[in-house]
């Protein structure tokens, strides 16, 4: 790099990145962009935490101590939002960045300049989003879902609000799609459809996902705009509009968005799971199929959302039977995961602990999802603290567990230096016990009837809120340990070198590669064997005629 | 030692079934036991399933560790066993299923009723309307909820009784009786939930949802509004006392006598609609009103309370970063009488109209912003003055 290129010659084939902050803003490089992503996410995490470590503080106790409930609506709405659009997603992209081109033997994603493109509209989205907290009005206070007639009494926020979301959801189109063509065109030789890793399996499912709902949710908040400014009525019924068609619309793309941020933890519980079991995944085609069900059902089952909403006595039904189909293909998933593990030859490092974290809490999730499919007990459980419950348990040791098991298991190999085996234990236990304080007794105050999104309760809901207080703060102080875990061992190269095999049971092509991986790889496809994914890594002359 | 955990786990799961702490309430009505009973058969099965996965899992992670277990199986697939994991789950869901589909037919099936009431939300407050029997009011949090929920009140809620959970004017219900609800809104989404009744439904504007439920018990049952509806949605409680037939009968007769016979309730003199303050309201007459400048504050300071105070502050003081203008020294509140009229009635910007609200109260509010909250223009304000100007 220290020679200076034509200006032309900046397809960075011969040579390493370049240096300085240019590197990081020009860069078209999967890896490059993949860190970005997940420093991204990890800044927004810590943003959306702070969001939440407010909403607990307030609710330690009852009475309105320290916010007014408009501010407390925004922290809500905020928090959601951040962590959904600014969190789980952009970590899961960045993880797609980093692993689908090593993991299919591609040098990189198909469309680079997109890639760079989508990534570089995020920091701009969320500056949008995040500036309205300081505008008249304060900042969007009426939820994530954003349901009219409520959301358009927001005050200057709307509209940065709307466009920030068009940046979101243009941000996420370009990825996905970026990882369609990568999976669909770039495969090494040999690497067939039902070859590859269940991570690019889940990624490419998540991607088609994006693709079809994305738009929608575009579709829907551009309606709320033109509601607000242009004299329209789609969602107003004095001027022959519907309120609940807006519902309609956007949990049509909210449910698969669902999937969308719990998909590629699958993947990567399915990557995990066998390596530490040192056992191939059981029923690897039955899991694909699993995903592919899931994928297709979240398309039919949007209205459990809105089951108090007033439908028809007909379309209750069939919503709460097509939700209730859902336990069968997630159930595969789990029950591969145990047979997986059954007889096999277990060691629990770190991401171990966290995928296995994963598939117990998870499924709480999942039962508690089950209990909330049966339309007449989710009268009552609808919009209290039980769907809460419910949904952190999916997403935060469902999801963000997922995201957490997965940079444990690779970031030696992203940096050539592993982490503290012991702190990343410790870290583990913490955030497991805390996770469960935070959130079980939630369960219990929504069934005994406290709503969600409000500032204050009633007495007798003091106890549950206690500690799911004492248990949110205890959380977000446990990520500490691994910030420094990994900046300090990895990111700072001051943990042990990691070898090219990171984990003894780890198969798959990102582990025939050097740790750190170099700034490109498979430049040259790799020759996948029949009997197993493993790359021979010196057959350059197998590869251009296959090509 | 399995008995034990047995006993242990029953003792768990029956309490589990019976406490108002951390479960749904059986409630009061045929359908909430259903509902009740649902939530219960599916949380075991889930039990169930849970034990027999979590069960098998920890089994594996002990016995199948490396120390213990240094050489791996490699088997990667069965049909049978995958067809059964398959098949057994959907079994289990159909037999969950037809009892829920039984039980959901039965909410949905609203006819016959005996009586029917209309639900209209409002931010932040319930209205109750009986359809036939010509009687409606405004149900709003009670003032002593009110007062202590304000940020930094100094009032500890626990001293509160029922803090959160009480209103001004429950919703009163007969035992036994059908009683047919229709919800709607007149601003946002709201929803009206009443878990000892197992209701709850959206309140939709500019639509009408139904919901029905049948008391067997007398009581007073609380809950709150279960749908994101802005500010002060966590301070719109719901309360329904429910009554026998008879003390149902007089209660409604007691407030047709204060209607003089109107069930439209066009009478600005009915007092009923004030808050709190129906109390110390004169006895409603047939003819237009004069009210005394103690009863006009009076009545006022209750309804600025309730209705302006959220956004201009108890004191009229405004929130200048939300925009909301303080009334202390305000052109409206010491200018011209009509304009400050027009102004509650019809709202400007962010402020909504209240033309909703009764002349009694629009008149004793504007007395009260005009000669309270730091401001002295000193006239008073008659409900024959707001008729004018509607």
């Amino acid at each position: 790099m220290s020679e200076h290129h034509d200006s032309h010659h900046h397809d960075g084939h011969d040579h390493g990145p370049e240096k300085g902050i240019m590197r990081w803003i020009k860069t078209t490089n999967h890896k490059d962009l993949g860190t970005l992503y997940l420093w991204f996410a990890f800044i927004m995490f810590f943003i959306g935490g702070i969001m939440s470590l407010i909403i607990r503080l307030e609710l330690f106790s009852p009475g309105l101590q320290w916010v007014n409930p408009e501010f407390f609506n925004s922290m809500t709405t905020m928090h959601a939002l951040i962590m959904i659009f600014g969190g789980v997603m952009p970590a899961f992209t960045g993880l797609a960045n980093w692993m689908v081109p090593m993991m299919v033997g591609a040098s990189d994603l198909a469309l680079p300049r997109v890639n760079n493109w989508g990534f570089w509209i995020l920091p701009f989205a969320f500056t949008l989003l995040l500036s309205t907290l300081f505008m008249n009005g304060g900042g969007p206070a009426s939820g994530w879902t954003m349901y009219p007639p409520l959301v358009l009494q927001t005050g200057d926020a709307f509209p940065f609000m709307i466009f920030a979301i068009h940046l979101m959801g243009i941000s996420s189109i370009t990825g996905a799609i970026n990882v369609i063509v990568t999976i669909l065109n770039m495969r090494a030789p040999g690497m067939t459809l039902l070859k590859m890793p269940l991570f690019v399996w889940s990624w490419l499912i998540t991607a088609y996902l994006l693709i079809a709902t994305m738009p929608v949710l575009a579709g829907a908040v551009t309606m709320l705009l033109t509601d607000k400014y242009f004299g329209t009525s789609f969602f107003t019924a004095a001027g022959g509009g519907d309120p609940v068609m807006f519902q309609h619309i956007f949990w049509f793309f909210g449910h698969p968005e669902v999937y969308i941020l719990i998909l590629p933890a699958f993947g990567v519980v399915s990557t995990i799971i066998p390596t530490f079991a040192r056992k191939t995944l059981f029923g690897y085609d039955s899991m694909v199929y699993a995903m592919a069900s899931i994928a297709f059902l979240s398309f039919i089952v949007w209205a459990h959302h809105m089951f108090t909403v007033g439908m028809p006595l007909a379309g209750e039904l069939f919503f709460m039977f097509a939700t209730m189909l859902i336990a069968v293909p997630t159930g595969v998933k789990v029950f591969n995961w145990v047979a997986t593990m059954w007889r096999g030859s277990m060691t629990f490092e770190t991401p171990m602990l966290f995928a296995l974290g994963f598939v117990f809490l998870f499924t709480i999730g999942g039962f508690s999802g089950l209990m909330l499919a049966i339309a007449p007990a989710d009268f009552q459980y609808h919009d209290s603290y039980f769907v809460v419950a419910h949904f952190h348990y999916v997403l935060v040791p469902g999801a963000v567990f997922s995201i957490i098991a997965a940079i444990y298991y690779w970031l030696p190999k992203w940096t050539g230096h592993m982490y503290n085996e012991t702190l990343g234990k410790l870290h583990f236990w913490l955030s497991a016990i805390a996770i469960n304080l935070t959130f079980f007794p939630q369960h219990f105050a929504g069934l005994a009837g406290m709503p969600r999104r409000i500032p204050d309760y009633a007495v007798q809901f003091t106890d549950w809120n206690v500690i799911s207080s004492v248990g949110a703060f205890f959380f977000f102080i446990a990520q500490f340990i691994m910030a420094y875990n990994w900046i300090a061992n990895c990111v700072l190269r001051k943990g042990v070198a990691a070898p090219a095999r990171v984990w003894e049971g780890a198969h798959g092509l990102e582990w025939t590669v050097p740790s750190p991986a170099p700034y490109h790889t498979f430049e040259t496809p790799p020759v996948i064997s029949e009997s197993e994914i493993t790359a021979v890594h010196d057959a350059p002359a197998a590869a251009p005629s296959q090509a | 030692m399995g008995r034990l955990i047995w006993g242990l786990s029953g003792m768990v799961l029956a309490s589990l079934a019976h406490a108002a702490e951390y479960n749904m309430p059986i409630g009061v009505t045929e359908i909430s036991r259903e509902v009740h009973g649902l939530h219960m058969l599916i949380f075991y099965i889930c039990c169930a399933i849970g034990a027999a996965v979590f069960g098998v899992m920890i089994y594996s992670i002990i016995a199948h560790r490396k120390s213990v277990h240094p050489k791996p199986a490699d088997f990667h697939e069965s049909i049978k066993v995958e067809i059964a994991w398959t098949v057994l789950p959907f079994v289990i869901l159909i037999a969950m299923a037809i009892p829920a589909a039984g039980t959901l037919i039965k909410m949905e099936d609203t006819s016959d009723s005996d009586i029917t009431i209309k639900i209209t939300g409002y931010q932040w407050k319930w209205h109750y309307e009986y359809m036939d029997e010509g009687v409606s009011y405004f149900s709003n949090l009670d003032a002593k909820s009110n007062a202590a929920r304000q940020l930094d009140s100094g009032v500890n809620p626990a001293d509160v009784p029922n803090y959160l959970l009480e209103v001004d004017e429950p919703l009163v219900l007969p035992i036994g009786k059908k009683v047919r609800l229709l919800l709607t809104s007149n601003d946002v989404i709201h929803a009206w939930w009443v878990p000892a009744l197992a209701t709850k439904k959206d309140a939709v504007p500019g639509y009408i949802n139904q919901l029905w439920t049948k008391i067997d018990e007398p009581g007073i049952y609380r809950g709150q509004c279960a749908e994101l509806c802005g500010r002060d949605h966590g301070f719109m409680p719901v309360v329904v006392r429910a009554v026998q037939p008879e003390e149902y009968e007089r209660w409604i007769a007691e407030r047709g006598g204060k209607v003089a016979g109107d069930a439209e309730q066009m009478a600005d003199a009915a007092p009923v609609e004030v808050a709190s303050a129906a109390a110390d309201a004169p006895a409603a007459s047939s003819g237009p009103v004069e009210l005394t400048r103690d009863q006009l504050m009076s009545e006022g300071e209750t309804v600025y309370k309730n209705y302006c105070s959220a956004c201009h502050q108890a004191d009229g003081s405004g929130m200048a970063a939300a925009n909301f203008p303080a009334l202390t020294g305000s052109a409206v509140a010491n200018g011209p009488v009509d304009e400050h009229i027009d102004r509650v009635l019809k709202g400007k910007g962010a402020m909504a109209a209240f033309a909703y609200l009764k002349d009694r109260e629009i008149a004793a509010v504007v007395t009260y912003e005009r000669n309270a909250l730091g401001n002295a223009a000193g006239d008073l304000v008659q409900p024959a003055q707001v008729a004018a100007r509607r």
